[in-house]
C-alpha cells in the first residue's frame, strides 16, 4: 500500500496526519483491529493504518450487532419496546428503560408519583456506579493490568446486580420501569441492601485509587494520551463523562433538572486537559457524588404509591404528537425521539444512543498515537456494541 | 574427568553428588564420564521442568487470591494436578500453522527459545558444591545465553506471518537492546568487587557475617542494592514480564508473538518464559543475594541449596505480585526508562562502586563517611533523574462545575 491510497479523512475541522514517505518512513501498515480482539470492548473493528506503530489513519467499522432495533420499536406496542431497550446498552438497562420511559411519558402527558421518581434516581445512579466501576476495570485492563483491577471492580458490580435482581427479577435486562412509575415496589429490606452498599461504596472507591489514580505507569500511560478539545467534543456532540472531561459543564441533571435531581446537591466534576486520565479521573469522581445522591434519595425517599393510578398498560394508546425524552446517562445523553399517530405502536421510533455518538471522534483522538494507545483511547470512551449498532 | 563429591563437608550438603557418585560407580568406566554429564542435565531438566508446572499453578493462585477469586482448585487437591492437565490438554491440541508461515522458523522458534533459555542453568551454583560446569567467565557466558532467547522470540514474530506477531517482534528486538545494556552495566560492579567472572567465586565473596548475624551479601552495600534494583527492572524486562510484557501484550496485539502459536508449542513458549525468569532470578540471588550463603551463622546448618531455592522463591514471588499489580509501559516509556534511567544509574553504579572497592580500608568514623558518601551517591542520582522521569506526569485535582 503506497501512500497515494490513503485518502485523507476529513473530517471537518480536524486534519489528518499524512506519513512522509521518504528513505526514513517504510511502507504502512494496515492492521485490522477486531471484530476478534480483546481490547474492541465487543463486536467492533478498526481499520487501522500504522506507520511503525503511530497510527496515521483509523477507520471504525461497526454494525456487527446490528438487531434493527429502531424498526422492531415502530412494530410493537409502546410497552413491548421496554425489555428491548435493556438490551441496548447492556450494562445500563435501569437508565435505558428510564430515558425511554420519560418519552413516552411526555408523549402521553403522564405523571410519575414522587416515590417512583426517588425510585428512578436511586437505580439510575446504581446504574451510574455499576457502569463506571467496570469502566475504569476495563480501561486498566486495556493498560496491561492482569485483571486486578477489572476483578476488583466487578466484586462490586455483583453487589449492584444482586440487588437490580431481587427488586427485578433480572440482573441485567431489568425491563423495571413503567409509562407513569416503576413495575414493583422496593422493599424495606431492599431499601436497607442499597444503603448498605452505598455505605461500603466509598471504601472501595478508596481501595481502588489508591491501587492506581496515583500510580507512575497509569498516569504516563494515559495523562495527554487521547486530547479532545472542547470545540470539537461540543461540535461532535459528544455527551457525558467524556464532554466533561474536555471542561464543558453540561450534565442533563443539572441543564434539564429532570426527576427529582435539583432536590439533591452534587457537584459536577470538570477536567481541564480532555485526556484518557481525566476521563477516568471524572468517572471516579462522578461516582463520589453519585453517592451522596444516593444517600440523599435514600434518606428522603417518601411514601404512597410507586405507579401512577391513571396510567393505563393495557390498551395504551398516546394521541398523535412527538416527543423526545433524554436524561443523563451514564455514558451520556440518552434519548428516545417518539412520534405517535394514535395508534398502538409508535410512528417513528428512534434513539439518541450515546456510544454511538461519543464513538464518531475515535479518529481524531488516535491519530499520530500508538496502537497501545489506541486500545486505551477506545476504553476510556466508554462505549457499548448493543447500543452502537442497535 | 569426573568431579567426585567433596568428604569434607556434612552429610546433607554433599547427598546429591555422592548417590551420583554411587550409580556412576555401578557403570564400566567408559560409560561414566557422559553419564555424569547426563544425570546432571537430567536433574536440571526434572528440577526445573517441575518446577515451572508448579510456577504455573502458584501464578494463578496468587492472581486468583490477589483478585478476588481461588484460582484453579478442581484438578486434585487445592488444584495441585493442574499443571499436569494443562501439559496434557497442550500435548492434545491440535497444532495450527498458518499456510502462509515461514513452515521451518515456525517450527524452531519454541524449540530454540527453550534450548536457549535453558543454557544459563550450567552455570549457576545450585549449592555449595553444586555448579552443574566451572567456568571462569561464567557471567559473561550466561548473559550471551540470556540475550540469545530474545531472538527466538523475532523468529516466532517474524515467521507467524501476522501483522500482531510482527509488531511484536519489532518490539521484542527494541526491548532487547534497550535492556541488555543495564542488565549488564548492573552486575559490572559485582565482578568488579569480587574480582572474578567466576559465578561460584562471586559467591565464596559473599561469605562469612559480621557478628554472626549480619551477611556479606552485595545487596546490603549502597551500590549492590541500587545495583539489585536495577537488576531486577532489567530482568522483567529480559523476560518479557509484565509490566514488561510488550512483545505479549494482550490486550493491544492480541498475544503478539504467540497470536499463531497453539499447543505444546504455546506451551513451549511459557516453558521458556518461566525457566527465563528462574534463571535471571538465580543469577540475582547469585550476584546479590549471597547464592547458597545463608543468611546468619547459626542457620548455616540448613543445606546450602535449601537457601538458593528459597531465595529463588522470594524472587519469583516478587515478580508474580509485580505482574498481579502492575499496569504495562507503552514502547517509547520503556525504552525511555532504560536510556534515559536505568543506564545512567548503572553507569553511576559503577563510580559507587569503585568508591567503594577503594576505601575497603576505612575503619571507625571513616566507615560512617563511606556508608554517606555511597548512599549520597546513590540516592542523589535516583531522585533527580526519577524527577525528570516522570516530569509532566503527576496526580490532578479536579474542579466542580458552578450550579
Amino acid at each position: 500500500m503506497s501512500v497515494s491510497d490513503l485518502t485523507p479523512l476529513s473530517a471537518p475541522g480536524g486534519s489528518t496526519v499524512r506519513a512522509v514517505h521518504d528513505e526514513f518512513h517504510g511502507d504502512l501498515l494496515e492492521v485490522s483491529m477486531g471484530p476478534h480482539h480483546p481490547s474492541t470492548h465487543g463486536v467492533f473493528r478498526m481499520i487501522v493504518t500504522l506507520d511503525g506503530e503511530t497510527i496515521v489513519k483509523l477507520k471504525p467499522v461497526f454494525g456487527y450487532l446490528h438487531r434493527n432495533h429502531e424498526k422492531l420499536g415502530e412494530n410493537t406496542t409502546y410497552l413491548a419496546s421496554m425489555p428491548y431497550t435493556d438490551r441496548l446498552d447492556y450494562l445500563n438497562s435501569m437508565t435505558n428503560n428510564w430515558a425511554y420511559a420519560v418519552a413516552v411519558e411526555k408523549l402521553a402527558g403522564l405523571a410519575v408519583p414522587e416515590r417512583a421518581e426517588y425510585v428512578r434516581v436511586i437505580l439510575a445512579e446504581l446504574t451510574r456506579l455499576l457502569n463506571h466501576s467496570c469502566l475504569a476495570g476495563f480501561l486498566m485492563q486495556d493498560c496491561g493490568c492482569s485483571g486486578t483491577p477489572l476483578m476488583y471492580a466487578f466484586r462490586e458490580r455483583e453487589k449492584i446486580l444482586d440487588l437490580f435482581e431481587s427488586l427485578s427479577g433480572s440482573r441485567m435486562m431489568c425491563n423495571y420501569q413503567r409509562f407513569g412509575g416503576c413495575r414493583v415496589d422496593p422493599s424495606a429490606d431492599w431499601l436497607a441492601g442499597a444503603q448498605r452498599l452505598t455505605d461500603g461504596y466509598g471504601a472501595f472507591l478508596d481501595e481502588f485509587e489508591a491501587l492506581l489514580t496515583g500510580n507512575e505507569i497509569l498516569m504516563a500511560r494515559t495523562q495527554g494520551v487521547g486530547r479532545l478539545s472542547s470545540a470539537l467534543a461540543i461540535s461532535a456532540g459528544v455527551t457525558g463523562p467524556a464532554l466533561r472531561a474536555t471542561g464543558v459543564a453540561h450534565d442533563l441533571r443539572k441543564v434539564d433538572g429532570y426527576g427529582v435531581y435539583p432536590r439533591f446537591d452534587f457537584r459536577v466534576p470538570l477536567g481541564d486537559h480532555g485526556d484518557t486520565y481525566d476521563r477516568y479521573m471524572i468517572r471516579i469522581l462522578e461516582m463520589r457524588e453519585s453517592l451522596k445522591i444516593l444517600s440523599q434519595a435514600l434518606a428522603g425517599l417518601p411514601g404512597g404509591p410507586i405507579m401512577d393510578p391513571k396510567a393505563k398498560l393495557r390498551g395504551f394508546r398516546p394521541k398523535a404528537g412527538e416527543a423526545y425524552g433524554r436524561i443523563e446517562g451514564p455514558k451520556g445523553e440518552i434519548g428516545f425521539y417518539l412520534i405517535s399517530d394514535g395508534s398502538a405502536n409508535p410512528y417513528r421510533y428512534r434513539v439518541r444512543p450515546p456510544s454511538f455518538i461519543n464513538l464518531t471522534i475515535l479518529e481524531d483522538m488516535c491519530l499520530g498515537r500508538t496502537v497501545a494507545d489506541a486500545v486505551i483511547i477506545l476504553g476510556s470512551v466508554d462505549i457499548v456494541l448493543g447500543e452502537v449498532d442497535r | 574427568m569426573i568431579a567426585v563429591a567433596p568428604t569434607s563437608d556434612r552429610f546433607l550438603e554433599v547427598a546429591p553428588l555422592q548417590l551420583r557418585d554411587w550409580f556412576i560407580g555401578l557403570l564400566p568406566q567408559s560409560l561414566r564420564w557422559i553419564t555424569s554429564g547426563l544425570i546432571t542435565v537430567v536433574a536440571i531438566l526434572a528440577v526445573f521442568g517441575l518446577l515451572f508446572a508448579y510456577l504455573t499453578l502458584a501464578e494463578r493462585k496468587i492472581l486468583g487470591r490477589v483478585q478476588n477469586r481461588p484460582g484453579p482448585n478442581r484438578t486434585g487437591w487445592f488444584g495441585l494436578l493442574q499443571p499436569f492437565a494443562d501439559g496434557v490438554k497442550a500435548l492434545t491440541k491440535e497444532d495450527v500453522v498458518p499456510r502462509d508461515a515461514d513452515q521451518v522458523l515456525h517450527y524452531l522458534a519454541p524449540v530454540v527459545l527453550v534450548a536457549l533459555s535453558l543454557l544459563g542453568f550450567a552455570v549457576l551454583p545450585f549449592g555449595r558444591h553444586l555448579v552443574p560446569v566451572e567456568l571462569d567467565a561464567a557471567v559473561l557466558y550466561f548473559f550471551a545465553a540470556g540475550a540469545a532467547t530474545e531472538l527466538a522470540v523475532f523468529m516466532a514474530g517474524w515467521a507467524s506471518r501476522n501483522k500482531y506477531s510482527l509488531l511484536a517482534a519489532m518490539r521484542a528486538l527494541a526491548q532487547l537492546i534497550s535492556y541488555e545494556l543495564p542488565l549488564l552495566l548492573s552486575f559490572v560492579p559485582v565482578v568488579m568487587l569480587a574480582g572474578t567472572l567466576s559465578t561460584t567465586e562471586i559467591v565464596t565473596a559473599q561469605g562469612g557475617w559480621t557478628g554472626g548475624w549480619i551477611p556479606h551479601w552485595y545487596v546490603l552495600t549502597p551500590w549492590g542494592f541500587a545495583g539489585f534494583v536495577i537488576f531486577m527492572i532489567a530482568a522483567l524486562a529480559e523476560s518479557n514480564r509484565s509490566p514488561f510484557d510488550l512483545p505479549e501484550a494482550e490486550s493491544e496485539l492480541i498475544a503478539g508473538h504467540l497470536t499463531e502459536y497453539s499447543g505444546f508449542k504455546y506451551a513451549l513458549f511459557f516453558m521458556a518464559e518461566y525457566f527465563g525468569m528462574c534463571a535471571l532470578s538465580g543469577m540475582a540471588v547469585t550476584l546479590f543475594l549471597g547464592g547458597w550463603q545463608a543468611p546468619c551463622a547459626w542457620l548455616e546448618f540448613i543445606p546450602s541449596y535449601a537457601w538458593f531455592a528459597g531465595k529463588l522463591l522470594v524472587l519469583l514471588l516478587g515478580f508474580m505480585w509485580i505482574r498481579a499489580t502492575l499496569p504495562r509501559l507503552r514502547m517509547d516509556q520503556l525504552t525511555r526508562l532504560a536510556w534515559k534511567f536505568l543506564v545512567p544509574l548503572a553507569l553511576i553504579n559503577l563510580g559507587t562502586a569503585a568508591f567503594w572497592s577503594l576505601t575497603a580500608g576505612w575503619t571507625g568514623p571513616l566507615q560512617l563517611v563511606r556508608w554517606a558518601v555511597a548512599l549520597a551517591l546513590v540516592v542523589t542520582p535516583f531522585v533527580v533523574m526519577g524527577r525528570r522521569l516522570t516530569a509532566g506526569v503527576a496526580p490532578r485535582t479536579y474542579r466542580y462545575a458552578a450550579s
